[in-house]
């Protein structure tokens, strides 16, 4: 018998075109967002307040520049929590705590509140700034003032070593073990700086300011670009500065997406992608289990740290009381709506789900009372929404809305039947 | 030591190519129950060595001890004259042992493609990974045909085949094969076979694992048959595959 060697004409899609459909997916989702930031800062900065009226009105209800500014901080979150869930496939509950982490790092490194950590009094006179924007406001030049563009990074980096810090007596535990501990972890952050008020020796070290939180916060510097005629060079609460901050926080949202998507594409990517489908499999390839895992651990936390800081700016403090678990939840649930693995999917489930938080929910309630004429409060009801659209999605959807590609393939396609295998061989013998 | 002399030795000397790998005394447990009780065996050069035996009879343990998933109470791993018990499992792919497990464990979400590549993950030298690549889609033409589509929509075949071809993609001394044949048509595992002799021919020394007693030992140089963890009979797969005991056996003689 011969043996089956001649190859039959190529069928299916090429490697190549594979590669090139994603390239073109990236580029159109990226120009897509682009224009709707563009649009929207546009609005925001020059057309809206010219326009006034009734269009202003509508946009300041449904979709406010800080609603918006704050949905682009939520896909900052969601990115980040999606390298440890959706690209690692490593179960998070506990991700608010990296948003706290790096919310404290902007309260200690560009606030007054420095000045007060000491209880004795003894760091009453620390003033160090580098390059920071205190508030021109007399007595709050005290404390550490690091420039905002510095203490990302910084933030950045003290997260991704407590995710690895918390990441690594968790790596051998396994999904709902894991699960366990990461939310314990996710509960025990923020009630240790909810409580840290007076920690060390006599109580003399305040961490966090306790339940009372840290305010304010400094300002977000805009140089080089404060020497185009109209941006302001200081973004803090001052009604013309929010769409440039707006920007700032798209600016930071892209930075992590391309993060993600560039990570994905190399060797590290491949590996969390590896561990993911299989991880005893992917360990026979040589892929150190271990080391990867803490990666993505960090990576993510990474992304959570530069979020916590720009959400410090964004709300001018840092309150224990909001990183609460429902947080966890919700951006795993972003995620999961999104489509996990995929940074598109992600940011458009970060962007519905937060928008139904801050203001469509609201307005949406607001405007059906008011055509109805009942007096429901949907905002009570807003848990109970996201459990439904959970369920629906795991019903109806369970890919996400926008899945990967490969996860789409393989669940459109089903898998050829060893008859199948077994006729094509024989076909391929006969010829 | 007192594995061996309870071995009954069948057969001829064996071949005089350099040892490969060796085990001694390899002992190893899940938890309280012994899943291995004291197996010492070796494969030499250019070979292809068997590990027959029933369900349960600690052949893929021995397999997974010796890529370092599990590590032994008792015993070491030699691989190429340095002991490797200890090493981690990405340092034993570097060392050349690569391992297509039981069960093929194919990441399905990735494209063939990818999942070649991913055989080829501690290697640098691009050129090899491609020479590598285009000979495993030689030896499997099916895989070409297949190349970009998610490995989780192949048949159990082609899935096999993938398995293979992707252990042959870390370029291994060693070749680590667990169950090639299981839950594939006969024609398919007369296939799956005469590739393993095509790549031993060209090169690789192969420690196989069967449960298809008489198809791996027609293609083997050496066997080693296990019973509950234990070396029952070893000795030139010629000879076994002639042994009334092993006949009887495994083989439905």
């Amino acid at each position: 018998m011969a043996a089956t060697t001649t190859p039959s004409p190529v069928t299916g899609p090429s490697v190549k075109d594979a590669a090139e459909h994603a390239r073109r997916s990236n580029r159109k989702w990226a120009l897509g967002l682009l224009i709707a930031v563009v649009v929207l800062f546009l609005l925001y900065w020059k057309i809206l307040p010219a326009v006034g009226g009734d269009t202003a009105s509508f946009f300041r209800k449904w979709l406010s520049v800080s609603a918006a500014s704050e949905m682009v901080l939520w896909v900052i979150f969601a990115l980040g929590l999606n390298i440890v869930v959706g690209y690692a496939g490593l179960l998070d509950l506990g991700y608010v705590a990296f948003w706290a982490i790096g919310g404290y790092v902007a309260g200690w490194f560009m606030s007054p509140f420095a000045s007060e950590m000491m209880n004795d009094k003894s760091w009453a006179n620390l003033k160090f700034n580098f390059l920071g924007h205190p508030p021109a406001i007399q007595g709050l030049d005290r404390g550490i003032h690091l420039n905002f563009w510095l203490v990302l990074p910084i933030a950045g980096l003290i997260c991704a070593f407590f995710g690895v810090l918390i990441g690594a007596p968790t790596l051998r535990l396994k999904s709902d073990y894991l699960a366990l501990v990461t939310l314990g972890f996710g509960e025990i952050i923020p009630q240790i700086f909810r409580n840290g008020e007076r920690l060390g020796p006599g109580g003399n070290f305040n961490l966090s300011n306790g339940d009372k939180g840290i305010t304010p916060v400094d300002t977000i510097p805009t140089w080089p670009f404060s020497y185009i005629p109209g941006v302001p060079d200081q973004l803090g609460l001052r009604a013309e500065d929010l769409p440039f901050k707006f920007l700032v926080y798209c600016l930071l949202a892209a930075a992590i997406v391309f993060l993600s998507l560039r990570i994905r594409e190399g060797r590290l990517g491949r590996a969390w992608l590896a561990i993911r489908e299989d991880e005893l499999a992917a360990s026979m390839m040589g892929v150190p289990l271990m080391r990867t895992k803490l990666a993505a651990y960090a990576v993510g936390a990474f992304a959570g740290g530069i979020g916590g800081v720009a959400f410090a700016t964004f709300v001018n403090g840092i309150y224990a009381s909001r990183f609460d678990f429902a947080i966890s939840i919700i951006l795993l649930a972003m995620v999961v709506l999104g489509g996990m693995g995929n940074v598109w999917g992600v940011t458009v489930g970060a962007l519905v789900l937060a928008w139904i938080n801050s203001t469509g929910l609201e307005q949406f309630g607001n405007t059906f009372n008011d055509a109805v004429g009942t007096n429901i409060n949907f905002k009570n009801y807003q848990f109970l929404l996201f459990g439904l659209i959970l369920v629906l999605m795991m019903l109806f959807r369970r890919e996400g809305l926008i899945p990967e590609t490969r996860t789409k393939q393989v669940l459109a396609e089903p898998e050829r039947g060893e008859l199948e295998a077994v006729g094509a061989d024989l076909e391929g013998e006969q010829a | 030591m007192s594995a061996q002399s309870s071995t009954s030795q069948t057969g001829e000397a064996r071949g005089t190519g350099e040892i490969l790998l060796k085990i001694d005394d390899l002992q190893v447990y899940y938890g309280a129950i012994a899943a291995v009780k004291g197996i010492s065996l070796e494969v030499r050069q250019g070979e292809i060595v068997t590990l027959i035996g029933s369900n349960g009879a600690g052949k893929s343990t021995t397999l997974r001890t010796i890529s370092g998933l599990i590590k032994p109470r008792q015993g070491s791993v030699t691989f190429a004259g340095k002991n490797v018990t200890t090493m981690s499992g990405h340092g034993i792919v570097e060392a050349g042992i690569c391992h297509s497990p039981e069960g093929r464990r194919i990441f399905p979400r990735m494209t063939v493609d990818e999942n070649l590549d991913m055989g080829a993950f501690l290697r640098n030298d691009k050129d090899g990974i491609a020479e590598d690549r285009e000979h495993v889609l030689e030896l499997f033409p099916r895989l070409r045909e297949r190349i970009a589509q998610k490995a989780g929509t192949l048949s159990g075949g082609e899935q096999q085949m993938l398995a293979v071809a992707r252990a042959m993609m870390g370029r291994p001394k060693l070749l680590l094969l667990d169950e090639p044949s299981m839950g594939l048509a006969p024609v398919l595992v007369d296939l799956i076979f005469d590739t393993i002799q095509t790549i031993r021919d060209q090169g690789t020394t192969i420690l196989l694992v069967e449960q298809n007693a008489l198809a791996a030992l027609g293609i083997a140089d050496y066997a080693y048959v296990l019973e509950s963890g234990a070396l029952k009979l070893q000795g030139s797969a010629r000879r076994l595959a002639e042994d009334d005991e092993v006949t009887r056996a495994y083989l439905g003689g």
